[in-house]
């Protein structure tokens, strides 16, 4: 087995803490700020590893199975790595009617990964997402936090400028 | 038209990103609620949406009013005078097909403001939480940013313009999984627990967020309330073209000339959406049929064109008005694979609580698999048309499986051929299919 790279888990950042407490005060109950901190941990680490949701569960005052139960639900919250900038490939109904499945195609073989896989430089991971809300422009995807429309033959130049 | 026509979307134009606040403010932004606050006691706002007609634009179809009203109201000899009520924004737009919110949210994030506490005024409410979808980025950062502009301006806050009413406002940005939508779901994702729904009754207008009176809105169904409260019931209830009030926005996807949104009368036929607004189907296809409504409204074909944009009409030809954005089959897409693609759908996002929706989406899902690639038997089709009994209305907790049962029920119905020739030949009945 390869030896892991990351440091050792040290506990959460103050920041994290910090951002966590500050949505706290919006709800009535502590704990239902788990999927905010669940989020928080993932925008600074990138991802939910087993070690942060502990981490979490202790600070929320919750089981950690009840908080694994929740962040296994929602598909945003990652629970293994992924690269840098996650691409969400649309694949519901009107993108699939004009072409999700050649667009997830161009970009899978261009960096060279199956669905789901980080790319070997650590950059990307492909998804697939229900539909983004935007289907007078199919297909469609969101590369980060970003939507990019009208995806065509030059998915691969639309996606990475190249 | 005049922007009076099109009061949803007077503030959005070509020519700038999205309306500011000073732009909100030009058209007579925040006078609706000046009017609910100064002038109506909070049953009187209720009562004004209700005979204005509004109903639910988020697929459901209730009228808002009437759903205000079912929230228990204090009573001047209530020990409690201010018992904690809540309105929920239901921004969790993820129906297959549609993309109506997103603009109201990205292009005029004020009015949806302006919606929410106005609603909020009506029903008591002291805090309103905006679920919004995680995947609407430029929609948080514009509410966000909104919030703030209309905190610092006293729409939002303590005293708001200088009455006795208070509000905060919060937004949540979701996780994804498209069963937040369903509005008990929701009540839970935001309780930050696993978003299957909550058995019915008790319904949330009576014990919702955290057991208290709750109302959950859609994003369109806020953005149409400051109207009504600024110019009235009469001339909103002008609005419409037929049975409904009101305008709403229209949409069309799929292989027409001009896919795209457009504000319209509520009443307006089928047939302008897609041919006069939509320009039509692309050269060289043919329309097939379409979903009025999103992914789990009935098919419906070309015979319905005349069909206006009702609830009720819709309902009466065998589908139902939904989301009000047409998903539109062209005759060159197999209709079976466009089942499975919405049954694949609807079975990934199951929240796998009730048995009928957890095991026999995917049954659906392997059935349609097995016919498309040629093991399939006659019968199957008898098992599929069980199925859309089974997960029919009145067996599961929430209408997932009952919506998932819709397109697969009518293309059973007006599709056989395209089914029967799979099982026959092991092929589409289309050549390039």
């Amino acid at each position: 087995m390869q030896e892991s790279t990351n440091p050792p888990f040290a506990g959460l950042s103050s920041a994290e803490i910090g951002e966590i407490h500050s949505e706290m005060s919006h709800y009535e109950d502590k704990s239902a700020v788990s999927i905010e901190a669940l989020k928080i941990v993932q925008k600074h680490r990138g991802w939910v590893s087993d070690d942060s949701l502990v981490a979490v569960a202790e600070l929320l005052a919750i089981a950690p199975a009840q908080l694994e139960g929740v962040a296994t639900f929602y598909n945003l919250i990652y629970r293994q790595p992924v690269g840098k900038t996650v691409i969400h490939v649309c694949n519901s109904v009107t993108c699939w009617m004009l072409g999700a499945e050649q667009v997830r195609e161009r970009l899978c073989r261009h960096l060279n990964v199956e669905l789901g896989e980080m790319s070997q430089d650590g950059e990307y991971t492909i998804l697939p997402i229900v539909c983004l809300g935007a289907c007078d422009h199919a297909p469609v995807a969101m590369v980060g936090d970003q939507l990019i429309l009208d995806l065509a033959d030059n998915t691969v130049k639309q996606i990475f400028g190249e | 038209m005049d922007r009076m026509d099109r009061p949803l979307t007077q503030n959005i134009k070509a020519d700038r990103p999205f309306a500011s606040l000073a732009d909100y403010l030009q058209t007579g932004g925040y006078q609706g609620l000046a009017n609910a606050i100064k002038n109506l006691q909070p049953k009187e706002v209720q009562q004004w949406v209700k005979d204005s007609g509004l109903r639910g634009r988020g697929g459901a179809g209730f009228n808002t009013g009437l759903k205000w009203s079912l929230v228990p109201m204090p009573e001047p000899n209530d020990a409690d005078r201010n018992p904690t009520h809540y309105l929920v924004v239901n921004g969790d737009e993820m129906e297959p097909g549609t993309f109506k919110d997103r603009l109201l949210l990205e292009k005029d994030p004020h009015q949806l403001l302006e919606g929410i506490v106005i609603a909020a005024y009506a029903i008591q409410a002291q805090t309103a939480y905006i679920f919004l979808r995680g995947e609407y980025h430029l929609a948080a950062e514009r509410l966000a940013h909104a919030l703030e502009e209309a905190r610092a301006q006293g729409y939002v806050g303590e005293h708001i313009l200088h009455s006795d009413f208070s509000l905060r406002i919060h937004l949540h940005s979701s996780a994804g999984r498209y069963i937040c939508g369903e509005e008990s779901a929701l009540l839970n994702a935001l309780e930050g627990k696993r978003a299957t729904p909550r058995p019915k009754p008790p319904f949330a207008v009576v014990s919702g967020l955290w057991g208290k009176p709750t109302v959950v809105n859609n994003v369109e169904t806020l953005c149409n309330v400051p109207h009504i409260l600024r110019y009235g019931v009469e001339w909103y209830r002008s609005l419409g073209r037929g049975a409904d009030k009101g305008t709403k926005l229209f949409g069309a996807s799929g292989r027409v000339r001009r896919p795209g949104l457009w504000e319209l009368p509520m009443g307006t036929p089928i047939r302008e959406i897609i041919e006069d607004h939509a320009g039509g189907m692309r050269d060289g296809y043919q329309l097939r049929g379409f979903l009025p409504g999103g992914a789990s409204t009935d098919f419906l074909l070309p015979e319905h064109l005349d069909v206006p944009m009702d609830y009720d009409a819709v309902t009466k030809a065998g589908s139902r008005m939904g989301t009000g954005t047409l998903i539109v089959l062209d005759d060159q897409t197999c209709p079976v694979q466009m089942v499975l693609n919405l049954e694949q759908f609807f079975a990934q996002e199951s929240c796998g609580w009730c048995t009928p929706c957890r095991d026999g989406l995917p049954w659906t899902v392997t059935l349609l698999k097995d016919i498309i690639e040629g093991r399939g038997r006659l019968e199957d089709l008898d098992t599929l048309a069980g199925l859309t009994r089974m997960l029919g209305p009145g067996n599961t907790f929430c209408a997932l499986a009952p919506g998932a049962m819709e397109p697969l029920q009518s293309a059973l119905k007006y599709f056989r051929a395209d089914f029967e020739r799979y099982i026959s030949c092991g092929n589409t009945i289309l050549e390039t299919g």
